[in-house]
């Protein structure tokens, strides 16, 4: 299992690429593992608001449905819309083309909050 | 925790381990559809130990049985198998069960949520029979073998010609040299059998490694709990806790089939007549959601034009289908397959149809 240590993490288990003012949001490793197969996707529109801790959308899976949580507040810019084709990307590439949506930070200081990837690999034991 | 016979095969496997009815218990292996494909497709083994089983003995064991449960058990002979019920005097039901009747004594298998509870029950009612309820649970171990190559896979490791059992039906002979019961049953809608065998580590990774062994060339796959119940919801087969319980009753839940009540009295027996001579007001039916990438879950509201007429007991995305399947009660005047109704699936009514079950055609 893989942790890049270019990201930050939450501990419901998004991670967040942070490229100058704007972030690539998805979720981990662990967290496709441990949802198994994904079915469904539902993201936010395009403009929408999101504050940090927040839910912004829902990942499906065959068994459950799981909220999905902003890791910093900010601007949906773009939702990665090949999910509502291709939901399973987000098992096969969690750090790649199973990204979920890009925002537009607008409390960069959150980031503070978040945990780099040697204190998310030790929150969940791996 | 309780652990079973396979345990320690299921961390080799890399099972995600979840607690089960006290069990840990492989949730998964690697993906819950490539399992489920697997047992449609071709074979899986599936480590379901945790499941309770009684042995009911004594002159008066036919009559405790046919007073607990509500099918007919004297119809059952030696090396047959029977679905069945268990109901409370309202016809509530307690849990749904498998009988078996071997050569001086039966034998019930429960679920293993409801053990305690069932035994309890059954021990309460012995009174002045003669007859005497095991609990063997602790002692006896199951695995299920299902899918279209299970028959040949098991045929390697038995001199039994396993194409002479059939379907409901079991024989009590060696397997990959161990002594066990062999039953032509399952939870999966696929030809498949059941194993019964103790429960001794050695005597079980014996077993599982000549079933691997034997069904390598059909791609067997080891298949968690997680497909077990989509694989069973795709057949429409109610699950304990989901689909049925003591506030549900047979008639209701579509297991009028199993409710005998020519066979004389049982428990509940006079509380389903009644409410069989009254006429059910709900009933148990299956759906299909009309929507891509809609799935329903258990508790989510059925709407008929705007109102509510009842909840999801089960839903899933059928992985043959590629669409949301469901369960629930409907008012009976909804009930009728092809009537749409709704499900409130993440607030939006979506639409869906009522459709007759198995929801995969076999």
């Amino acid at each position: 299992m893989t942790f890049p240590e270019n990201l930050k993490y939450t501990k419901e288990h998004e991670w967040i690429k942070i490229e100058g003012n704007t972030g690539l949001v998805g979720i981990t490793e662990f967290a496709q593992g441990e949802l198994g197969d994904v079915v469904f996707v539902e993201l936010p529109q395009v403009g929408k608001q999101v504050k940090q801790g927040d839910s912004f959308g829902t990942i499906e899976a065959v068994k459950a449905v799981s909220d999905l949580y902003a890791p910093v507040s900010g601007e949906v810019l773009e939702s990665n819309n090949e999910l509502e084709k291709v939901p399973e990307l987000v098992n096969k590439e969690p750090y790649g083309k199973g990204w979920l949506i890009k925002l537009k930070l607008t409390k960069k200081v959150e980031l503070d909050n978040l945990l780099d990837a040697k204190a998310y690999q030790n929150l969940i034991g791996k | 925790m309780k652990r079973t016979t396979f345990y320690n095969i299921h961390k080799q496997l890399g099972a995600k381990i979840v607690e089960f009815a006290g069990y840990e218990m492989p949730i998964q292996y690697n993906s819950i559809i490539n399992e489920h494909m697997a047992v449609r497709t071709n074979v899986g083994i599936f480590d379901v130990s945790h499941m309770g089983e009684f042995v009911i003995q004594g002159k008066d064991a036919l009559s405790l049985v046919q007073k607990v449960t509500t099918n007919d058990a004297s119809k059952l002979k030696e090396g047959k198998v029977q679905y069945s019920a268990m109901c409370y005097p309202d016809g509530g039901i307690i849990d749904d069960l498998l009988v078996y009747r071997m050569k001086d004594h039966f034998m019930v298998v429960v679920n293993a949520s409801n053990l305690k509870k069932d035994f309890d029950w059954i021990k309460s009612n012995v009174n002045n029979l003669d007859a005497r309820v095991i609990n063997k649970s602790d002692d006896i171990a199951l695995l299920a073998i299902q899918g279209p190559k299970s028959l040949m896979t098991l045929q390697k490791l038995t001199s039994v010609n396993l194409s002479a059992v059939s379907y409901y039906s079991f024989v009590v002979a060696k397997l990959a040299d161990i002594d066990m019961i062999i039953s032509r049953t399952g939870y999966t809608g696929e030809l498949g059998f059941e194993l019964y065998f103790e429960a001794v580590p050695s005597i079980g990774e014996r077993i599982w490694n000549a079933v691997e062994e034997a069904g390598r060339e059909f791609d067997i796959q080891p298949i968690g709990l997680a497909a077990r119940d989509t694989l069973r919801l795709e057949m429409g087969f109610c699950l304990y806790g989901n689909d049925i319980d003591q506030t549900t009753n047979p008639l209701e839940a579509g297991l009028g089939w199993i409710t005998k009540f020519e066979k004389g009295d049982f428990i509940g027996h006079e509380a389903l007549s009644k409410i069989k001579g009254e006429g059910i007001k709900r009933k148990l039916v299956g759906f299909t959601i009309n929507e891509e990438r809609a799935f329903p879950r258990h508790g989510y509201e059925i709407r008929l034009d705007g109102k509510s007429i009842g909840h999801v007991t089960s839903g899933t995305v059928s992985p043959v289908l590629d669409i949301g399947i469901g369960m629930g009660y409907v008012e009976v005047s909804a009930a009728q397959p092809g009537n749409s109704i709704s499900i409130l699936i993440r607030n939006k009514e979506t639409k869906a149809k009522v459709v007759s079950m198995p929801f995969i055609k076999k």
